[in-house]
């Protein structure tokens, strides 16, 4: 087999024969709401009022766009608007008959932008977003089409309300994941946040932290950034800064049965950012005597991440390396759909796997990490 | 031959060291107010990175000494030249005038109690950024200079680099053949990530390396590189290792969204190629030989690291200020050569 495939997609690649039997998991799929009447079944009429009159309230600066203007419409796909109409993602018989069918997916992560409950600033207002939303996906997504799977998708910054609904979602044993937002008001290992984990945990279930949000801070160190590319990146800054975090506040200890997943963040920064935690660990030790050994380690047992955007070397088979220094078993595959930046599970990964390797990432890890199957 | 590219001279304080250096209006205001205590919070003296323990002097703080420096960092490291980058705040003051005093304090102070006693040494001009047109002043001030080589400003300031506010000292920058280098260190005006502020130290250093990857794509986006061609940016402290990955984000992104930017005519890991460089120390290095020389090769130019030692902050022990498992063409490359393209002003010894 050539070291590097020109097309992955090509017909006839063994890789494709292979990806074809394989049943996916899908970590990463945004359904959407066709329109704001579709929550209003499960969001009580003061809300529903305050959403009409007042809509959301967060740290960008405009009402019915994103701060930077994005490449795409709703940043989709351009062939991802269902022919009945709507937005993308708002369909599920266009979904099943676009991606969950064609990509095999056995099952997909739903993941919720709309809204952005997790960075509501009226915190009244976001936890009563938060549990409509929670009950639109298992109602609207999750029960006609049992192969997605909600996620309880609470704004971290109202903890009290996100720990009261991660248990009244937990309690009904649908959910795979809590979700919260890597912009948050503060960095997530900060000790404000530590009884969502300990709600999480006793769960029994992982925290996903999918990209996105609006916390109020700069998306770079260096102040705020002109064009949409600057902070399309600034998703994999966030990740490696929540990364540093959660392990220098030693929250993977505190919490020691507790499993973090990285959504759509890709990985490609994953091993130089370990390899930074370790070498500055040992010199700042005393600062941070709670953590114990080497971050690089806790990396290795306790987090995993999802492989959208996929890292595109210049030489291809440097993904390679960059997957024998994070470790086959901490990537899930991905697919962003309806997103602009999709990844087809076809054709993503731009060398060859092994059938083992193929197993893991596209079903296999998400399995165990989710206790599926 | 070994030019380090990266040392730090440390400044007692305001009062102690830069008082003969400032006007009578500043000197007054100096003492009437006690303006002074200045060490940037990224750099605490006593925490252990900012000094190795065998370079802290008995008194003083650390790099303050010439004679250690001397026997530590020049004849202990071998270095042919070593550049000066004193990281002490005016950088980061909020008075645009007081930044702009205290950086041609800072600098008078350099030449005449470093430079001039010590003709290996070199420095970057220290300028404040707080005020662009000031900048541009006190490079021109020290252009005719050429013991200084470069301009130095901090990673984490109050707006990214590539604005357009920061042009006219990239201008006066090329014209006279000055890299900029992009230093460690913050102004603490918003937090070091976007995630927001840490609560130690370590998470903030640790972050500094996702603050350059942010200024290098700022510089390259807003066209920088095409608008001043014989322009190079140094980023110094940075950790190195960051590189291919970023490098790799950087040209998907670009491919995906370029209409935003369409004055960026290339990839951007060309751009860096050409125009970017980095100092050597720290470099956060994977566990195996074998993964610092593969990450060496994704690099993909044997051009863009300069060698450093960053004394006296403590990256390394005893005399290995080389990473292991680099290359020896590498090695002769950012000991010399690399360091002899990017500070155009410092000549080959006879």
């Amino acid at each position: 087999m050539a070291d590097v495939l020109e097309r992955a997609d090509a017909p006839g690649a063994a890789a494709v024969t292979a990806q074809d039997k394989l049943k996916v998991i899908d970590c990463d799929i945004h359904p959407s709401l066709h329109a704001r009447a579709d929550l209003y079944p499960f969001l009580a009429k003061r809300w529903q009022h305050h959403l009409e009159t007042y809509g959301g309230h967060l740290r960008t600066p405009f009402t019915s766009t994103t701060p930077y203007p994005r490449s795409s419409p709703l940043l989709a796909r351009r062939d991802a608007w269902p022919p009945s109409g709507g937005p993308p993602g708002s369909n599920l018989a266009f979904m099943r008959q676009q991606h969950l069918d064609p990509i095999n997916i056995e099952f997909g992560m739903l993941q919720v932008l709309d809204l952005l409950v997790v960075s509501q600033q009226n915190q009244e207002f976001g936890s009563a977003l938060q549990r409509a939303i929670n009950d639109w996906q298992l109602e609207c997504w999750s029960r006609p089409e049992p192969r997605l799977k909600p996620s309880i998708l609470v704004s971290q910054d109202h903890v009290e309300a996100a720990v009261a609904e991660i248990e009244r979602c937990a309690a009904t044993g649908n959910y795979v994941q809590v979700n919260i937002s890597p912009r948050a008001n503060e960095p997530l290992g900060r000790r404000r946040y530590w009884p969502l984990y300990a709600a999480a945990q006793a769960a029994n279930l992982p925290l996903g932290i999918h990209v996105g949000g609006y916390g109020g801070h700069a998306p770079t160190g260096g102040g705020w950034p002109s064009y949409y590319n600057e902070e399309h990146h600034s998703n994999a800054h966030s990740m490696a800064a929540q990364l540093t975090s959660l392990i220098i506040e030693g929250v993977p200890e505190r919490f020691p049965r507790l499993k973090f997943v990285f959504i759509e963040g890709g990985f490609g920064w994953v091993p130089a950012i370990s390899w930074r935690m370790d070498k500055h660990w040992q010199r700042f030790r005393d600062e941070v005597p709670h953590v114990r050994r080497p971050p690089s380690e806790t990396v290795r047992e306790r987090f995993w991440f999802t492989t959208q955007p996929i890292e595109e070397p210049e030489h291809a088979g440097d993904l390679r390396a960059v997957i024998e220094w994070i470790g086959v078993d901490r990537l899930l595959f991905s697919s962003d759909y309806p997103h602009w930046d999709y990844d087809d599970a076809h054709s993503a990964f731009k060398i060859p796997l092994t059938d083992a390797e193929r197993r893991k990432i596209f079903n296999g890890n998400a399995g165990a990490v989710y206790a599926l199957g | 031959m070994r030019i380090d590219c990266d040392i730090h001279p440390g400044l007692e304080g305001t009062r102690a060291t830069l008082l003969p250096y400032l006007d009578a209006h500043w000197q007054e205001q100096v003492t009437s107010r006690g303006i002074d205590g200045l060490d940037l919070t990224s750099y605490p003296t006593t925490m252990p990175l900012s000094c190795r323990p065998d370079w802290r002097p008995q008194r003083g703080k650390p790099g303050s000494n010439f004679a250690l420096l001397k026997a530590q960092a020049l004849d202990g490291l071998g270095a042919s030249y070593a550049i000066c980058n004193v990281l002490y705040g005016a950088q980061a003051a909020f008075d645009p005038y007081l930044a702009a005093a205290f950086c041609r304090a800072i600098n008078d102070w350099i030449a005449a109690e470093w430079l001039a006693r010590e003709p290996r040494l070199r420095a970057s001009i220290v300028v404040p950024m707080q005020a662009p047109d000031l900048a541009v002043e006190e490079i021109e001030r020290l252009a005719g200079d050429r013991r200084f080589v470069a301009v130095l400003v901090l990673v984490q300031g109050e707006t990214l680099l590539g604005r357009r506010h920061f042009w006219p000292v990239y201008a006066a920058a090329e014209r006279h053949r000055l890299p900029i280098a992009v230093h460690s260190g913050s102004q603490y005006r918003t937090a070091p990530s976007s995630i927001g502020w840490p609560s130690y130290r370590l998470e903030y250093y640790i972050a500094e390396a996702q603050a350059h990857q942010a200024q290098l794509l700022s510089l390259i986006l807003e066209g920088v590189f095409g608008k001043f061609p014989g322009l190079k940016v140094v980023m110094m402290e940075s950790g190195v290792s960051w590189l291919p990955a970023f490098m790799w984000r950087a040209n998907k992104t670009w491919k995906g969204v370029r209409v935003e930017v369409p004055w960026v005519d290339r990839p951007p890991a060309d751009i860096m190629r050409d125009h970017v460089r980095l100092t050597t120390q720290p470099f956060d290095a994977p566990p195996a030989q074998a993964d610092v020389e593969r990450l060496i090769e994704q690099i993909g130019s044997e051009r863009m690291l300069l060698y450093a030692s960053d004394y006296p902050h403590w990256q390394f022990d005893g005399d290995c200020a080389i990473p292991q498992g680099f290359p020896a063409s590498l090695v002769t490359r950012m000991c010399r050569d690399n360091p002899l393209e990017t500070f155009a002003r410092l000549e080959a010894p006879a």
